[in-house]
This record gives C-alpha cells, structure tokens and sequence, in this order.
C-alpha cells in the first residue's frame, strides 16, 4: 500500500516539475509547483511526519503560492516568448545535467551512516518533533531563523528604489 | 481480509457524510433566506412544500436544467478547474472532523441485533468520524488554504475585470485573515497540548458549559478573534467585498453560470458549515452535552451514541443562525477597512491572547 502511494505521488511529483518547465504561460506552471508542494506534503506523510506534511500544504502551497499566482494575476503576465535553446545548451547542457546527477548518485549510494528514511506506520508526534527541535536543534534552528532575516533585509535593500533610480526606471519603461 | 471491511466501511462514511453535508449545505441556504425574510419583515420562500421546506431542492433541480454557459474569452481548463477546486475543499475538510463521541464504534450498535451479528463485526470501525487524524486541526487550516485557489482561479480565468477584482480582493482577504484564524487557534491548542480534535474535545468535557474553551477555558478573546476571521475567510457579510454586488457585479463567480454557479455557492455554505464545525469543537465543547453530570447517562446504548451528535447539531445550527443574524444585521465594510481592521486590531490582539494564555497557564 505505501509502496503503491509511494510510486503514485513521486510520480505527480516528478510529472508536475517537468510540468512547470515545459508549459510557457506562468500561471500554469505556478499551479505545477503547487501539485509539486502537495504530492512532496503527500510524501512526508508517508514517512510519518504529519506535522512536516500538514506545515507544508499551510506554509507553500497554501500562502506562498497564493502570492505567486496573486502575482502573475495581478501582472497579468502573458505569455513567455519560447526560443529553440541553444546549440551549447543543448550540447553542454544534457552531458552537464547526467554528469552532475551521476556524481551525486554515487555519493550517495557510497555513503553510509546518511541514516534510513523508512516508509513506515510509525508517526512522530508534533510534541516529540518540537521537542528535538527546540532542545537538541535549537542552535541551527535559530541560526536557520537569523539566515531568513538576512533574506529578508537583503530583499528589502535590493527593492528599495532612490529617488534617481525610480526615474530612470520610468525613463526606461516610458510609463 | 479485515482490510477490505475497513476500506468499504471507510467508503461507506465518506458517502454517507458526503450527502448529508450536501443536503446540510442545501438547508442552510433555506435557513438564511427564512431567516434573512424574519429579520426584514418578510415571509421569506413559502411556496414549495410545506413552510417551503422543498425550496432547495427546486433550487437544486434549477440550477442543473438551466443552459451552461462557457463565454468564448475564458482560459478554459482553469476556468471549469476552479468550481471543482472550490467544492472539493469545501467537502474534504470535514472528514477529519469528529461528530459524535468518537470512541463508539459499529460493534457496538451491533450489539443490539444480538452477539452473533456483534462477533462477525471487527472491532475499530468507529461511527461518528471519518479519520481521526493527529494533526486533525492543521489539515482543516491546510484544505481551506488550498481552497483559495478555486476562488483566484476563477477570477483569472474568467477573463473578466469584475471577477478579477473579485478574486484579487478574495485571495487578498483570505491570506490576511488565515493569520489572525491560525493565531486565534494557538490558545485553544496551548490548552489542550494536542493538535488532535479529539483530544481538544475530551479536555473540555469535564464539567458541561462550565469547561469550554470558551467560558472556563477564558478564551473568549479567541473566540470573538475567530469569529470575525471566519466571516472574512468565507466572504460572508460584513466582509463579502469579494462579491459585493453593488460594486464588481458578481465578483469571482461573474461569469458562471447553471451548476458550475451552483458548486462555488455550495462551496460558501460548505465551507460556513466547517467553520461552525470547527468553532464547535474548539470552542464550545463539540459533541460533549453543555449540562455536564447535571444529566444522568442515559441507559439505552442507542441513545447514548446519538446524543452527543444531537449535541454537535444543535451547537453548529446555533452557530450558522448567529451567521445569518450578522448578515441581516451589519452593512458591508470598505476594504481599506477591511485590511486595517486585519492586520492592524485582529492579528496584535491574536498575539496578544498567546502570550496571556501561555502566562496563565504556566503561572496558574
């Protein structure tokens, strides 16, 4: 049976993240990535980590998402211009991306000790989860939180327009 | 063997909820439109049936026979994606939710008929809930995240600049409000110690009315915090800016028409109908009998099973009659006041019933 729901969601998974690289209009692949955050919550849950599933749906494809498509239809953004790619793309690219993928496979199939995650019936509790989180963890889930306010500071300084930076965008977009 | 029981019983209940919610959602709409009518002098529908009591289901049968419309500008995979998305969220939600006393299960009832029939039924197949899921608080807030999309998408796809504004002002609200819902939520959760819905019920259910959440508990802040968020996350008046008629003309749903019209209505009543559910089981001591001790047990195993669902009915009825009454009562907000009122006065007050919360219980 895990096995089963296992195969069905990696599927949607993998399906809905080629998905969102191979449709062109935003929206579509905005709603890709969402079926990729649920099938991911739908996979957590299989390892028994409801909490982890549950935060996931809420979090991603519950807020986040809801601003990526807030975006794209407040923008209302059309159509993506489809070029045929490059020829070094195409002939770097692919023998690049099987490279990469084959090392990293090796790597983890020569580790060991990279702990099991088994498909199992055995449940974390939210309780047992926020106790190993905030005793054992708690130095890099507070250094977690300050990388998050670096984020947000930089998001905030590189948004932030002068006076004469605003006017040369109006030059430049001509509105 | 025993698996395939569960799997059908399983199935069984999903179905069985699945039309009784249906129907509940059909009857609240009568139960506003006589209610709403009361409120402004009026009879309200009288005509089909008895005190037009068949009135939703002529609705029903209307809204099927009337010519489906599809405009010839819309996005059409979203835009016949969307009414689905909306109804199904609205119905998912509640299978996690407890009905009854949630340790009754179909051998017992079985018991009746007689030992024979009671040993051929395995025990676990559990009558008043479809899943009793530990994190049971989490996927209702997660289900009703994802419904927003229905509401954008429509909007979107409809190629239309009134459901357009309508679904931008719908997901606008939606995402300001699920923070001041989830954080009223915390207090309720500080108590219990558990995200189960079970287990915030059974910790309320010592003594009657005395023990809810909302009385004995002192979350009333939480409550009323709840409450306005849940007006807002299901656009119902004071805050349905996002189909205030006298502005965008329909809003999201301007452009749909027959049954796919009638999903995003159901999906409104379906989703006032959890939310009732939810402030049952958190606040008001869900299927638990408001007298507490003060009653005696009743004997018959029967009526011991289906009195603590009379409870949860009446307690959510009560719960969509006080909707209806603000409806009829309060005019529409604007929308700056709608965002102020948000983030300025609902979410610092939400914050604020934490930290006293979690103060009084660990000083008390």
């Amino acid at each position: 049976m895990h096995l089963i729901l296992f195969l069905v969601f990696a599927g949607f998974c993998l399906g809905g993240a080629i998905n969102l690289l191979i449709q062109s209009h935003p929206i579509n692949s905005a709603l890709s990535l969402i079926v990729v955050m649920v099938s991911l919550a739908v996979l957590y849950l299989l390892l028994g980590a409801e909490f982890l599933a549950a935060a996931q749906v809420i979090v991603y494809a519950g807020a986040i998402m809801v601003l990526f498509t807030f975006v794209v239809m407040l923008l209302n953004a059309g159509r993506e211009a489809h070029t045929l790619g490059s020829r070094a793309a195409l002939r770097l690219g692919f023998p690049a991306v099987v490279a990469i993928l084959a090392v990293i496979a090796t790597v983890i199939l020569r580790a060991q000790g990279l702990g099991v995650a088994k498909l199992s019936d055995g449940i974390t509790s939210t309780e047992e989860l926020s106790t190993v989180l905030f005793t054992k963890l708690l130095l890099p889930f507070e250094v977690t939180s300050v990388l998050i306010l670096i984020a947000i500071l930089g998001a905030v300084a590189l948004a932030r327009h002068d006076d004469t930076d605003q006017r040369a965008n109006v030059e430049r977009t001509g509105k | 063997m025993t698996i395939w029981w569960f799997i059908l019983w399983s199935v069984l209940k999903v179905a069985v909820v699945t039309v009784v919610m249906l129907l509940g959602v059909a009857y609240t709409v009568l139960l506003e439109r006589k209610l709403v009518g009361r409120i402004q002098n009026r009879w309200g529908p009288n005509r089909v049936g008895p005190f037009g009591l068949l009135q939703p289901l002529v609705d029903g049968a209307k809204s099927f026979l009337k010519e489906d419309i599809i405009p010839t500008g819309v996005y059409r995979p979203l835009y016949l994606l969307a009414p689905i998305l909306a109804l199904g969220c609205a119905l998912i939600s509640i299978g996690v939710v407890p009905f009854g006393a949630p340790g009754v299960e179909l051998r017992d009832v079985a018991q009746l008929g007689g030992p024979w029939y009671a040993s051929r039924v395995p025990s676990g197949m559990f009558l008043f809930q479809i899943a009793d899921v530990n994190v049971g608080l989490l996927v209702i807030l997660g289900v009703t995240s994802i419904g927003v999309y229905g509401i954008a998408l429509a909007g979107w796809s409809s190629n239309n600049k009134y459901s357009l504004l309508g679904a931008l002002r719908s997901s606008a609200q939606l995402v300001s409000y699920e923070l001041a819902l989830g954080l009223s939520l915390v207090g309720v959760v500080l108590r219990a110690g558990s995200l189960n819905l079970r287990v915030i019920v059974e910790q309320q259910a010592t003594n009657g009315m005395l023990s809810w959440n909302l009385f004995g508990g002192m979350q009333f802040v939480a409550f009323f915090i709840y409450l306005m968020a849940a007006y807002a996350e299901t656009n119902r008046s004071p805050f349905d800016l996002p189909e205030a008629e006298s502005e965008l003309t329909g809003g999201y749903h301007t452009e749909y028409s027959s049954m796919k019209f009638a999903m995003f209505f159901m999906a409104e009543y379906g989703n006032m109908i959890t939310v009732g559910c939810v402030a049952t089981l958190l606040f008001l001591g869900g299927w638990t009998s408001p007298f507490g001790d003060w009653i005696p047990t009743p004997k018959n195993i029967l009526v011991q099973a289906f009195l603590p669902l009379c409870w949860f009915v009446l307690k959510v009825f009560s719960f969509l009659c006080l909707y209806v009454w603000v409806r009829g009562t309060l005019p529409r907000l604007r929308y700056d006041q709608l965002m102020n009122y948000g983030w300025r006065w609902l979410m610092p007050l939400a914050i604020l019933n934490i930290v006293a919360t979690s103060l009084w219980l660990a000083y008390r």
